[in-house]
């Protein structure tokens, strides 16, 4: 892609795991007997009316506080009129020229690299039903007939539009992911693009290297992980540049991304683009943010990611592992309790980004489900700032810590894994390693250190290893200087 | 004034298969309507905003807890057609 | 006694509540009535009499057991069709919803079960309320009990004429720009449109969102005013349900309109008015004059837009609201090979013509590049048509009117022209415009024998303020007469 340029936008999905439905009380549970959380107003039935829910719009001005958006005072509801089987009212009720949020934006990292995303707008809507297509490929064309799931219909659905900021697929992959991190953090969804409670559409266009104008767009659908969303937008930039360089036109259309054969497909046309027909959803009253409200919504904002990786970063946790921890949440808020108990921030933040994260892996296993405490680690770390327990040593007791065996020091007690840090302990064991090597003592008292290390090896030997090899080396020097 | 209608536009945009015949006197009818409605634009409206809801109210809202849905049955009982636990549909054209 | 089913719902109350009647006696005697009167007027699409004994019977036994449902308790009642009811049909006056059978029931029908009235069965309507006649229903025309030959109004048709003829003691209908006020004052009996959100639409089928109101009918100002109450107050599935409280309704029927000051709309007095029904509403305001009651002319100017204004709202808002009748869940379907073929056919077989023009008008109203020279201008307007009745409400207390231009008109007389047949609307429009309660009296009778209403409008929230006078125009009026087709005259409670 030597000189071009990609630009590309992003609008993300975000179904919220409220209690209840957009709209209606039906409950949002993924994964429900199809069409059984449906009533009057989420199936369209004649008659039927939208009410609001509150904690939807809460946690949708959350989502537009944490990207330091602008909380729109007066904001409405609008309808949306397009026919579509998986619509029950075939209008969609969401949010059109008053917007909850406006003017934010996203900070993400890409290899070191800071970028600023624009973010646009943040709306609430509802979501459709879903549609299962009769035919041997589940797509949409050959099926011979469609079966319909009202289940999701009316779940409350977030929309987050970015400026068209984005210039590499992997900066669209950041973006994506810090996204779902700040999702996450906020207690607002889950953001599982398996499940689809969050899902990325990506608008790309092209242009040479110092161009103005944008190119002609594609808008770019059904990408299912972050991989496939950087994969599908690298095609498409591939695609538009070789269609340009041939001399062709991009054309401006909705593509499909298909994760089998690694390409995107047309799927309608933006010619024949719908004629929304927007206006204010009468069956609803407009919405008042008043500033009080504003000030709450931003004062119970937790600490967003970003932050939060670069406090513990600066407590001299490496990177990488701050950044493991972030994106769980749980393991940051461990390494967070731990440390305001007092435990040393780098060790626990290197067990719990790698030990820790180990474990859970190995055992298919979520943090929550181990034994792990937070005066754990604090114990733990004591004892391996003391001098008790060898760093080795140490993840040996924190597997058994976290399969529930007990403490670290019982653990450690119950299998003889303390280290003998007292030195009146450990002199006897130095004088017998040092009657038994005459020879290499001699060496010693000529000025010559290196066989300490041997001697050091013959001591923790003696010992199972249990002995502080630190202590014992110093022991070495100043008995074998003095005798 | 006449006024510029594409009826076939508008009746493909309200889901509506009319038959030519039909589209035909449905346009002249939409012309004299039309015609005797554009009367809203003779009135001075600068600077007047529009009203969309009769009443001052704002933020009805609902508590977010989870009620009773319908039974299923009684639902797709009213189903033109279904298959098992699902509404059932033609297959569909474009998404 | 007179036959049951002519007595008004207060004298029908009070014999039942003394033990002189019952409930039962009371449905089974409009029953018959509508045995008689059904064959000649269609009111009904659908009349349950098994489920209204039924009803009855349970009525009279909750009294008997010490329960009290209040002023409707066990008085037979009839809903227009366009209100949903759980396990009767609700087809809204539409083949698109021939056969269907709601799982649910509005909030009013609600409200009323509670109350132990007795829900005789669904009144036809103009096809999803649209009309000015009832010519529009898929199942054939409502008559006028006055004279067969002529319409009984619309698109509340079915209630009105049930109720004028006493095949029900009162019923609900609708109103989105005259629905109940016009029927009402063409089979000469009260009907009121409430302040909008007073009343829960909540399993109303929509026609225009910001303008449906469901509200009451009867043939005494005190009956409608205890319906009112009846189904009036906050409801938590209505977003535009008023939340305050209920303006006090009943209490003000007695208190007269000495000292009242009284505005004529200027703009429904001359043109496009019938001479008769002009003279008897100017023969009203001189007896209210009498009564005490300082009566002026007031000018709405903008009020002469406001049916330009309405003929693109109200479509605009039913394009939408009728977007989900669409062969998928419910209702009719007309096959096709794919789902947009499917929609298309069936929306097309399904609607009736005036509610397809009335769609595609609302579509074009709000489709990209004349938005805002219609949709949006006209709710431009409708500010306008507002600011017109503040101004009027900071010199009097409340507007009147003729109800309708002319009395009940011939079966077939407009149908063919839509135009004229939405002219019928003229004097009722504003009040749906601008949210204020609105309701019809009858005043007395034109020189073919049919009735004429007087149209009496309020400030939004202020129905005592209507009722008041309501109730006064009724006292002045004594319009006793009662069609042919009902056996006996009504007498005021
Ligand atoms: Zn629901």
């Amino acid at each position: 892609m030597r000189g071009w340029e990609a630009v590309i936008g992003i609008e993300t999905h975000v179904e919220l795991q409220t209690e209840s439905k957009m709209f209606c009380g039906c409950p949002v549970r993924f994964g429900a007997e199809p069409n059984t959380t449906v009533c009057p107003v989420c199936l369209g039935l004649p008659g039927a009316l939208p009410v609001p829910n509150e904690e939807a719009i809460e946690r949708i001005l959350r989502i537009g506080a944490a990207f330091e958006c602008t909380l729109v005072e007066g904001s409405l509801f609008h309808r949306k009129n397009y026919f579509y089987p998986d619509l029950p009212k075939n209008y969609q009720i969401t949010q059109y020229d008053l917007p909850f949020c406006i003017d934010g934006h996203l900070d993400i990292d890409v290899d070191g690299d800071e970028l600023r995303v624009g973010i646009t707008r943040v709306h609430m809507e509802e979501d459709t039903g879903k549609s299962i297509h009769g035919s041997e490929s589940g797509r949409i064309h050959d099926a011979k007939f469609s079966l319909l799931d009202f289940n999701r219909a009316g779940v409350p659905l977030v929309e987050i539009v970015s400026e068209p900021d984005i210039r590499t697929p992997e900066q669209a992959r950041a973006y994506a992911a810090e996204l779902q991190r700040v999702v996450r953090s906020l207690g607002v969804s889950d953001a599982r693009l398996e499940e689809g409670s969050v899902r990325f559409d990506a608008n790309i266009s092209v242009r040479r290297v110092g161009a103005d104008e944008f190119g002609t767009r594609a808008e770019v659908k059904n990408m299912n992980s972050l991989r496939s969303l950087q994969r599908a937008i690298a095609y498409e930039i591939d695609r538009q540049i070789a269609l340009i360089e041939s001399g062709a036109a991009v054309v401006q259309d909705t593509r499909h991304w298909d994760e089998g054969s690694g390409k995107t497909t047309s799927m309608r046309s933006k010619e024949e683009s719908e004629d929304y027909r927007y206006f204010q959803e009468p069956d609803l009253v407009p919405l008042h943010v008043d500033q009080p409200w504003r000030d709450r919504v931003f004062a119970s904002l937790p600490e967003l990611p970003a932050i939060r990786r670069h406090r513990i970063t600066a407590a001299g946790v490496d990177r990488q592992a701050a950044a493991v921890m972030v994106e769980a949440g749980d393991l940051a808020d461990l390494y967070d309790e731990a440390v305001s108990l007092g435990a040393e921030p780098r060790t626990v933040g290197n067990w719990l980004s790698g030990d820790v994260v180990a474990y859970l892996r190995r055992n298919e296993t979520s943090l929550a489900d181990t034994h792990l405490r937070p005066d754990h680690l604090y114990e733990l770390a004591t004892m391996v700032g003391e001098g008790a327990l060898s760093s080795t040593a140490a993840k040996d007791v924190l597997a058994r810590v976290l399969a529930g065996e007990g403490s670290p020091a019982a653990v450690a007690e119950q299998y003889d894994l303390l280290q003998i840090s007292d030195a009146g302990a450990l002199e006897a064991e130095v004088d017998a390693v040092l009657a038994g090597n005459p020879d290499v003592v001699a060496k010693l008292r000529a000025g010559d250190m290196k066989p300490v290390g041997f001697l050091v090896g013959q001591v923790m030997r003696a010992t199972g290893g249990k002995a502080d090899p630190r202590i014992v080396s110093d022991l070495i020097r100043t008995r074998a200087a003095a005798g | 004034m006449p006024v510029d209608i594409d009826i076939a536009k508008v009746a493909k945009l309200a889901r509506l298969a009319l038959s030519p015949e039909a589209l035909a006197e449905y346009d002249s009818q939409l012309q004299d309507i039309l015609a005797h409605a554009e009367r809203v634009g003779a009135l001075p409206t600068e600077g007047v905003p529009p009203t969309s809801h009769p009443l001052p109210m704002t933020n009805a809202f609902r508590p977010d807890e989870a009620t009773d849905s319908l039974d299923r049955e009684e639902v797709l009982e009213q189903a033109p057609d279904r298959e098992g636990e699902y509404f059932r549909v033609p297959r569909i054209l474009g998404e | 006694m007179s036959d049951l089913a002519d007595l008004a719902v207060r004298e029908a109350a009070s014999l039942m509540r003394r033990g002189d009647v019952s409930s039962l006696e009371i449905t089974n005697a409009v029953i018959d009535r509508a045995g008689v009167t059904e064959s000649h007027l269609h009111a009904y699409l659908t009349f349950n009499q098994d489920a209204a004994r039924a009803a009855a019977g349970e009525a009279d036994a909750a009294r008997a057991a010490g329960r009290n449902g209040g002023l409707f308790h066990g008085i037979p009642i009839a809903l227009k069709d366009n209100l949903t009811t759980r396990g009767t049909e609700t087809t809204a006056g539409s083949k698109i919803l021939s056969g269907y059978v709601p799982p649910y029931s509005a909030t009013v029908v609600n409200r009323l079960r509670d109350r132990y009235a007795v829900i005789l069965g669904k009144t036809n309507l103009d096809e999803f309320a649209m009309g000015s006649s009832t010519e529009n229903s898929a199942y054939g025309p409502t008559r006028n009990p006055w004279d067969t030959e002529r319409v009984p109004g619309g698109s509340s048709g079915g209630s009105a004429a049930a109720v004028a003829v006493g095949s029900a003691l009162a019923a609900l209908g609708s109103d989105t720009g005259g629905s109940i006020r016009q029927p009402a004052s063409l089979c000469g009996i009260v009907g009121v449109k409430p302040t909008y959100g007073l009343v829960s639409r909540y399993g109303l089928i929509a026609f225009a969102s910001s303008l449906d109101q469901i509200g009451p009918f009867a043939r005494t100002v005190g009956d409608a005013a205890g319906l009112l109450e009846a189904i009036a107050g906050h409801d938590i599935h209505d977003a535009t349900s008023y939340r305050g409280d209920v303006p006090p309704i009943s209490t003000a029927l007695q208190t007269g309109v000495a000292g009242m000051k009284i505005g004529v709309v200027k703009e429904l007095s001359g043109d496009g008015i019938d001479h008769e029904v002009a003279a008897a509403c100017r023969a009203m305001y001189s007896k209210l004059e009498t009564a005490g009651a300082r009566v002026t002319e007031v000018s709405l100017p903008a009020s002469e837009t406001a049916l330009s204004a309405y003929y693109l709202i109200a479509p605009a808002e039913a394009s939408a609201n009728l977007a989900r009748f669409d062969g998928v869940r419910y209702g009719l379907r007309v096959d096709g090979d794919t789902t947009e073929e499917m929609m298309a056919r069936t929306r097309a077989e399904g609607f009736g013509p005036e509610v397809a023009r009335r769609i595609l008008l609302g579509t074009y109203a709000l489709s990209a590049g004349y938005y805002d020279a219609f949709y949006g201008q006209a709710q431009k307007v409708r500010t306008l048509v507002r600011r017109d009745f503040e101004a009027a409400y900071e010199d009097v207390d409340v507007l009147v009117s003729p109800t309708s231009p002319t009395t009940a008109f011939p079966i077939g007389e407009r149908i063919a022209d839509p135009l004229s047949m939405y002219y019928a609307d003229v004097c009722t429009i504003a009040s749906n415009l601008a949210g204020d309660p609105s309701g019809s009296v009858p005043i007395s009778l034109d020189s073919a024998g049919l009735p004429i209403g007087l149209q009496i409008m309020a400030p939004a929230l202020h129905e005592e303020q209507l009722f008041r006078v309501a109730a006064e125009v009724e006292r002045l009026a004594e319009f006793r007469q009662r069609p042919e087709l009902a056996t006996s005259e009504v007498r005021p409670a």
